[in-house]
């Protein structure tokens, strides 16, 4: 599985805050539900396909990519709107859709994850009144991104191996076979990453004399 | 982003010794009643050092205690001098910990936002935290990944990535868990002569042996002893004997 993340490019997108381009994401995704026209969603489609490839240079395989990912939901839309009310307008539900997907890939892809995990950080400031550190919401969000693939890769592992042993690969069976071992894993390896983080100097606080059961500890 | 748990206890006066290396001065961990580390009482001032051991018999949690990831049930651990049960936040920044399974270990999604994670923990100013990143990339060969998703390294870039994570932070000694483990051969040598090439002091825990060559110390450690302390040569030849017997 592969997340779009940052696509490296000298661009003025690129060099521009990330705050602006989460704002301007959130203005977008605003006009398209108060100007409900396939107009605006057409424009607003081809306004972020000219910022996107022309202005931030990005290849068209990233954008492409995202809009295959919500083929099937643009598509059911699509067909539900087109049974239940009339074709223009599930045009246009369509078009919006894919218009607002695409910008989000767009600010995503010119946007590094730091400077949005920044962001992040800045909104949820106010949130310190209440004890809430923004620094420690950034970190989950960052670890969220980082996370997902691996997980899904480690899914796919544990389907192969039952796979390989006439387990079922796919299906609901499959996929509840998978689920217990791969929270076993997921568990063990929250286990290693906070570990991980405490000798990087995410905390500085000496860890509690008994960390981990006898269970896990095997070494 | 600095992180500080509220209430955080307060890291005691850093005034350290490098002279004095690591001491473990009467040192037992236990989990629960089980003992996995008994009386061990030593002190570490080679430059490489090297410790081999079964599978289960403490050598993981030994190498944890060493820069405060595991704190003792029992004596204490002094690292230059400072206790990594008061003054953990000097010692970690003197001690880099390299795990054995890169994964568990990076966690921003790309390559220079992660080995760049240490550095924004030490509070190190952004300028100096691109260059200190770009230095260190280029040096082991992932100049050209700085901004590739982590996850789709090969396993031994992943492992470099990793050492690269710590390196950045410049500690004066690295404790390697198992490095090579999971790594294939051309790979665990890359990995090999990066540890044989660092100028800190450096433990590595390992079930390779060829790696200890050069050391100048090893350690063998069984149910929670360390029984050998010698030079590669002897200690890998009673770790052999140790391991035929069972």
């Amino acid at each position: 599985m592969t997340l779009a993340l940052h696509v490296p490019r000298d661009s003025a997108v690129h060099r521009l805050p990330a705050g602006v381009k989460l704002l301007a994401l959130a203005v977008l995704a605003v006009v398209l539900f108060v100007l409900p026209t396939p107009l605006a969603a057409g424009a607003a489609l081809a306004g972020v396909l000219v910022v996107g490839l022309l202005a931030a240079r990005l290849p068209i395989a990233v954008l492409a990519g995202q809009a295959r990912a919500v083929r099937w939901w643009l598509l059911g839309l699509l067909v539900v709107h087109a049974l239940t009310t009339d074709v223009v307008t599930a045009v246009h539900v369509a078009l919006r859709l894919l218009a607002l997907v695409l910008a989000a890939a767009v600010v995503t892809a010119t946007t590094r994850v730091s400077e949005m995990v920044a962001v992040v950080e800045r909104l949820c400031a106010p949130l310190r009144l209440v004890g809430v550190r923004p620094a420690r919401v950034g970190l989950v969000v960052t670890m969220a991104l980082r996370f997902i693939p691996l997980l899904t890769d480690r899914a796919d592992r544990i389907r192969e191996a039952q796979a390989a042993r006439g387990g079922p690969a796919r299906g609901l069976r499959g996929l509840r076979t998978t689920v217990a071992p791969l929270l076993v894993q997921v568990l063990q390896m929250a286990h290693d990453v906070s570990e991980a983080l405490d000798a990087r100097g995410a905390d500085d606080v000496p860890p509690p004399r008994r960390r981990r059961s006898p269970a896990l500890e095997t070494r | 982003m600095r992180l500080r748990r509220p209430g955080a206890a307060v890291p005691g006066p850093d005034v350290a010794d490098p002279a004095r290396g690591i001491e473990l001065r009467g040192v037992g961990h236990r989990y629960g009643d089980r003992v996995v580390l008994a009386d061990v009482q030593l002190t570490l001032t080679e430059a490489r050092i090297g410790v081999v051991g079964a599978n289960g018999s403490g050598k993981s949690t030994f190498a944890r205690l060493l820069n405060g990831l595991v704190v003792p049930s029992e004596g204490r651990v002094l690292v230059d001098g400072l206790d990594t049960r008061t003054q953990v936040r000097a010692v970690r920044r003197r001690v880099g910990f390299v795990f054995q399974d890169p994964d568990a270990q990076i966690v921003h999604p790309t390559v220079a936002e992660d080995v760049a994670y240490g550095l924004e923990n030490q509070g190190v100013p952004a300028d100096e935290r691109t260059e200190r990143v770009a230095e260190v990339l280029a040096r082991h060969g992932l100049a050209g990944h700085a901004d590739h998703p982590a996850h789709l390294l090969s396993g031994g870039q992943k492992q470099l990535l990793a050492i690269a994570g710590v390196l950045v932070m410049r500690p004066a000694r690295i404790v390697f868990d198992e490095p090579t483990t999971l790594l294939d051969l051309v790979n665990a040598r890359r990995v090999g002569e990066l540890i044989a090439g660092l100028a800190q002091q450096v433990v590595v825990v390992t079930h390779q042996l060829d790696l200890l060559d050069g050391f100048d110390r090893v350690l063998v450690v069984d149910r929670g002893r360390v029984v050998t302390d010698a030079a590669p040569g002897p200690a890998v030849a009673a770790y052999r004997r140790l391991m035929a017997d069972r």
